[in-house]
C-alpha cells in the first residue's frame, strides 16, 4: 500500500518545538510510507498542488498529514484527497500543533518524539482506511439568532433575507444593545438609535423572523441541523392584543412610585419599574421589571393595556443552527483604580456617553460645569499586571471622538488625553489628527498605572511622567476624569455554558481559526459574531454577522447536512442476534433480518449516526465502526507505544 | 510499568473532549508528553478489548476523557461508559491489573483545566505506582 505522509511545519507553530528534520528522518526508517515530506504550511496552495501531483504520479492509496487539529483542516485535506483521485476517507489527519507542539513546548525532545509515534499511528489508520460515502442527514432551514444587538439585528436581516427562517431572542424587554446607548458614531455621525431604527423597521419587514424579547434559551438537545432548543420568555405585564396607547402607558410611568437604578444610564439617573430606555425604543410598549416592581398597582388605575398577572411561557423550537451576538460588557474599574468610585467625578466613558446626552446645552457633573477633562485610555485593557491582556480596540477611537463632540456641542471645554499611544487604526486616523488640530493635549506613559489620579479640594489631579517630554512629571487638576474603559465578556453568559462554547485566553468567544475560520467554533453549528468574540467597533461586528449569518445559511440553506459516514456495520458471521444492539441505540438503528438461515443484526444506514455505542455491548464482538475498526484503534496504540 | 515516564493513552471523543484537549493546547497548558490521544465519536463506544489491548502493549494507564452529560448523542452516555469501565476493570481484576489504572472523568469541550488537572493527577498517581512497583 503507497502512503504518503506530509509533516507541517506550520511556519513556526511546530516548527520551534518539533524536531522536523529528527520525526522525517524517523517515519522514513522506520515505516513503510511511500512518500515522506515535509512541508513549510501543509495547507498553502502549493503544498496542496504538491500533494494532488504526488497522489497522482505516485499511484497513492492513502494520505496523511500531520498538522494542526482535524477541526480546522480536515475538510482542506479530504477536498485535496478527492482532487487527487482519491477518496476523501483514504486521507487521514494527525495532529501535531495542538496536541503536541503547543501542549509540549516546555519539552522539545519530548514533543519531538510524540509526534514521530502520533505520525505512525496514523499511518496505521491509514493504512486500515476504507473508502466511504457521506451520508446525508435532514437540516432545518431554520436560525437561532441570541442577541438583538446591531450584529444580532444584521444576521437576523441577512438570514431571512437569504431564506433561512429566524428566531431572533433577545434576553433583555428591548432590542438594540449597547448601540442604543451611543449618541452620535464615527464617521457618520449617525446616532446609535437612528441605525437601530432602520434596522428594527428592515427587521419587521420580513415574515420569516420572529422576535422574542425578554427571552433566553434554557435548554438544548439534538445535533447540528436539527437542534431543539427551549425558551423562556419573561412576561411583559403588558396585554398582547391592548390597543397601545402611549399616553396612557406613558402616564403609567409617571404615577410609579418604584425608583431604581437606571442601567441604561449607567447609574447616572434613576428609572421607575415601568419603563423604556428612550422614546421611541422597540418595541414600542414599556416593560416592567418585576425584581423591582411592589405590585402596588398605581399603573393599574390609569392604564388599562397592564397585567401583572402574567406568567413566564416557555416555547420550544426546532432549528439548524444557533448564531450567538451576545455582546459586550463595558469594563467596571476596581474601586480606586485612577480614582474610580473613592475621588470626587471620575466616571467611565460609556457614563461619559451618556452624560453628554443628558446635557443638552451646558455640560454640569455633580453640579458643577466642567470646563476640563482629562481622558485616561486602556482603563482594563492592555493591563500589564491585570488578566486583560487585549487592546479593546475601539476605545481609542471612541474617546476621541468623544472629546471631538463635547468640544463641538459645548465650545469652552479644554481635552487632555492621557494614553499609551493612541491606536486610531484605518480611516479613524482622521479623528485623532482633527482633535490635535482642534488644540486637545496628549500626555503618554508605558508605566503601569498610567498616571495617578488624586483629589485635591474637592477636585480630581492627574499625574504622569509623560514620555512626550523625555518623563517629565506633569500635574492635571481638572473638573472631570473619563476613564476610557475597554471591552470585556458578558458577565452573565448562560448561554456560553449551556452550549459550551470554548473561550479562549481573554474569555470571549473563541473561532476555530481567526484568519480561516473566523465565525465557526468547534461545536458544530454553532456560530459567533460581534463583540461576542472579542472587541470590536459596530463595522467589524456588522462584518462578522454578516459573516456568521453566511456560514449558517450556507449550513442549513439545503436542507440537508452531509454527515461523517463513519456508521456501524455487523460480522453476519459472528452476530448471533441478542437484540443489545437495537435496546442501546438511541436512534433505533438496528433491525433483525434473515441471513444464511440464521436471525442477524442489520445496521438501518438512515438512522445510524455513528455514535458507536452498540460496539461494546455486543456479547460476540460483531459491531465495528467503519474507521475506527478493531484493526485500525488497536494498530493505532501498538505504534503509540512502540519506541 | 517498566520505564520511568509512565505512558497514558487518553480516549477523547471528537465532538466533546477533543477541543478541550485542542484549548489545552491552544492555551499552551502543558501536560507529560507521553500522553497520547485516540479520538472515538462517543466515549460510549469504547471496547473493553482496546483498553486492555493498550494495558498489554505497555501503557502504564488508560484514560477516558467522557462525553459526561454533554454527549451529542444519548443521555445515558455517562452510564453506558461508566458500564464500560466497570467491566474493563473486572477483566482487569481477573487478570491482576490495578483497577486505578483505567480512569474516567467527563471532560466537555471547554474543559482544558480540568483536562490538563486530570492527567497530570494520574500521571503522578502511575509513577507512585512505579515507584511501588519497584521498591
Amino acid at each position: 500500500m503507497k502512503i504518503g505522509v506530509y509533516i507541517c511545519h506550520c511556519g513556526s507553530n511546530i516548527a520551534d518545538h518539533v524536531n522536523i528534520e529528527e520525526v522525517r528522518k524517523a517515519i522514513q526508517e522506520q515505516t513503510d510510507a511511500y512518500v515522506v515530506k515535509d512541508v513549510m504550511f501543509a495547507c498553502s496552495d502549493s503544498s496542496q498542488k504538491e500533494i494532488v501531483e504526488d497522489i497522482k504520479t505516485k499511484g497513492l492509496d492513502a494520505i496523511v498529514v500531520a498538522s494542526c487539529s482535524p477541526k480546522l483542516h480536515l475538510p482542506t485535506f479530504r477536498e485535496v484527497a478527492r482532487r487527487g483521485g482519491l477518496n476523501p476517507y483514504k486521507y487521514i489527519q494527525v495532529n501535531i500543533r495542538e496536541q503536541c507542539s503547543w501542549a509540549h513546548s516546555d519539552d522539545k525532545k519530548g514533543a519531538t518524539n510524540k509526534a514521530i509515534r502520533l505520525i505512525k499511528a496514523g499511518i496505521e489508520k491509514a493504512r486500515f482506511s476504507e473508502a466511504l460515502d457521506p451520508i446525508k442527514i435532514d437540516a432545518v432551514n431554520a436560525v437561532a439568532v441570541v442577541g438583538a444587538g446591531i450584529a444580532g439585528l444584521r444576521a437576523a436581516i441577512e438570514l431571512a433575507d437569504m431564506g433561512t427562517y429566524v428566531y431572533l431572542i433577545e434576553r433583555e424587554y428591548f432590542i438594540g444593545g449597547r448601540v442604543t446607548q451611543w449618541n452620535e458614531l464615527f464617521t457618520t455621525n449617525q446616532t446609535g438609535r437612528e441605525i437601530i431604527t432602520k434596522l428594527y423597521h428592515q427587521l419587521i419587514s420580513y415574515k420569516n423572523i420572529t422576535l422574542f424579547t425578554g427571552a433566553e434559551i434554557v435548554e438544548t438537545s439534538g445535533s447540528v441541523g436539527n437542534m431543539q432548543i427551549k425558551v423562556r420568555i419573561k412576561p411583559r405585564y403588558v396585554k398582547p392584543d391592548c390597543v397601545f396607547d402611549l399616553d396612557k402607558f406613558e402616564k403609567a410611568i409617571e404615577v410609579c412610585p418604584v425608583e431604581v437604578e437606571d442601567e441604561f444610564n449607567f447609574g447616572l439617573t434613576k428609572r421607575k419599574a415601568i419603563y423604556k430606555n428612550y422614546p421611541g425604543e422597540f418595541p414600542e410598549v414599556p416593560a416592567i421589571d418585576f425584581d423591582h416592581c411592589t405590585k402596588c398597582g398605581e399603573c393599574l388605575k390609569v392604564c388599562e393595556g397592564i397585567d401583572l398577572e402574567q406568567k413566564e411561557e416557555f416555547l420550544s423550537l426546532n432549528v439548524g443552527a444557533i448564531l450567538l451576538a451576545t455582546g459586550f460588557d463595558p469594563y467596571e474599574p476596581k474601586q480606586g483604580e485612577y480614582g474610580y468610585g473613592q475621588v470626587n467625578n471620575v466616571i467611565t466613558l460609556q457614563q461619559f456617553k451618556r452624560l453628554i446626552e443628558l446635557c443638552p446645552d451646558e455640560l454640569v457633573y455633580n453640579g458643577h460645569k466642567v470646563r476640563s477633562i482629562a481622558y485616561i485610555y486602556c482603563v482594563g485593557s492592555r493591563q500589564q499586571n491585570g488578566p486583560n491582556r487585549y487592546c479593546s480596540r475601539y476605545c481609542c477611537t471612541a474617546a476621541m471622538h468623544t472629546a471631538l463632540l463635547v468640544k463641538e456641542k459645548y465650545t469652552d471645554v479644554r481635552n487632555f488625553h492621557f494614553t499609551r499611544g493612541i491606536r486610531t487604526y484605518g480611516k479613524q486616523e482622521h479623528i485623532y489628527h482633527e482633535a490635535l488640530e482642534q488644540g486637545d493635549v496628549v500626555f503618554q506613559s508605558f508605566n503601569d498605572p498610567l498616571c495617578e489620579v488624586e483629589e485635591q479640594d474637592g477636585k480630581p489631579v492627574v499625574k504622569i511622567n509623560d514620555f512626550l517630554t523625555r518623563g517629565k512629571p506633569i500635574e492635571l487638576e481638572t473638573d472631570l476624569v473619563v476613564l476610557i474603559t475597554g471591552m470585556v465578556p458578558r458577565k452573565n453568559n448562560t448561554i456560553a455554558q449551556l452550549l459550551k462554547v470554548p473561550v479562549g485566553r481573554d474569555h470571549f468567544f473563541n473561532e476555530i481559526h481567526l484568519k480561516l475560520r473566523p465565525v465557526e467554533t468547534v461545536i458544530d453549528g454553532v456560530f459567533i459574531s460581534g463583540a461576542s468574540q472579542g472587541p470590536k467597533n459596530i463595522m467589524e461586528s456588522v462584518n462578522s454577522a454578516l459573516a456568521a449569518a453566511s456560514k449558517a445559511n450556507n449550513l442549513v440553506k439545503k436542507g440537508f447536512i452531509s454527515i461523517e459516514p463513519t456508521i456501524a456495520f455487523v460480522d453476519t458471521d459472528k452476530c448471533q442476534w441478542c437484540g443489545k444492539c437495537l435496546e442501546i441505540c438511541p436512534f433505533d438503528a438496528f433491525e433483525k433480518v434473515e441471513e444464511g438461515g440464521k436471525q442477524v443484526a442489520r445496521v438501518i444506514t438512515s438512522l445510524c449516526k455513528g455514535c458507536g455505542m452498540c460496539l461494546p455491548v455486543c456479547p460476540e464482538d460483531a459491531l465495528q465502526l467503519h474507521n475506527y475498526t478493531d484493526e485500525q484503534i488497536e494498530s493505532m496504540i501498538d505504534d503509540l507505544i512502540r519506541a | 510499568m517498566n520505564d520511568t515516564k509512565p505512558k497514558i493513552l487518553v480516549f477523547s471523543t471528537e465532538k466533546i473532549s477533543d477541543p478541550a484537549i485542542d484549548l489545552a493546547g491552544l492555551l499552551k497548558m502543558h501536560y507529560p508528553s507521553s500522553v497520547y490521544t485516540v479520538t472515538v465519536p462517543c466515549s460510549s463506544s469504547i471496547k473493553p478489548r482496546w483498553i486492555m489491548h493498550a494495558f498489554e502493549v505497555g501503557f502504564d494507564g488508560v484514560f477516558i476523557a467522557a462525553d459526561g452529560t454533554d454527549c451529542p448523542y444519548s443521555e445515558t452516555c455517562t452510564e453506558n461508559t461508566s458500564e464500560i469501565v466497570r467491566q474493563t476493570q473486572e477483566i482487569m481484576r481477573q487478570k491482576g491489573l490495578e483497577t486505578a489504572r483505567l480512569k474516567m472523568a467527563a471532560i466537555c469541550s471547554v474543559c482544558s483545566e480540568a483536562f490538563v488537572r486530570q492527567i497530570k493527577n494520574f500521571y503522578d498517581f502511575l509513577i507512585n505506582q512505579k515507584q511501588q512497583e519497584n521498591a
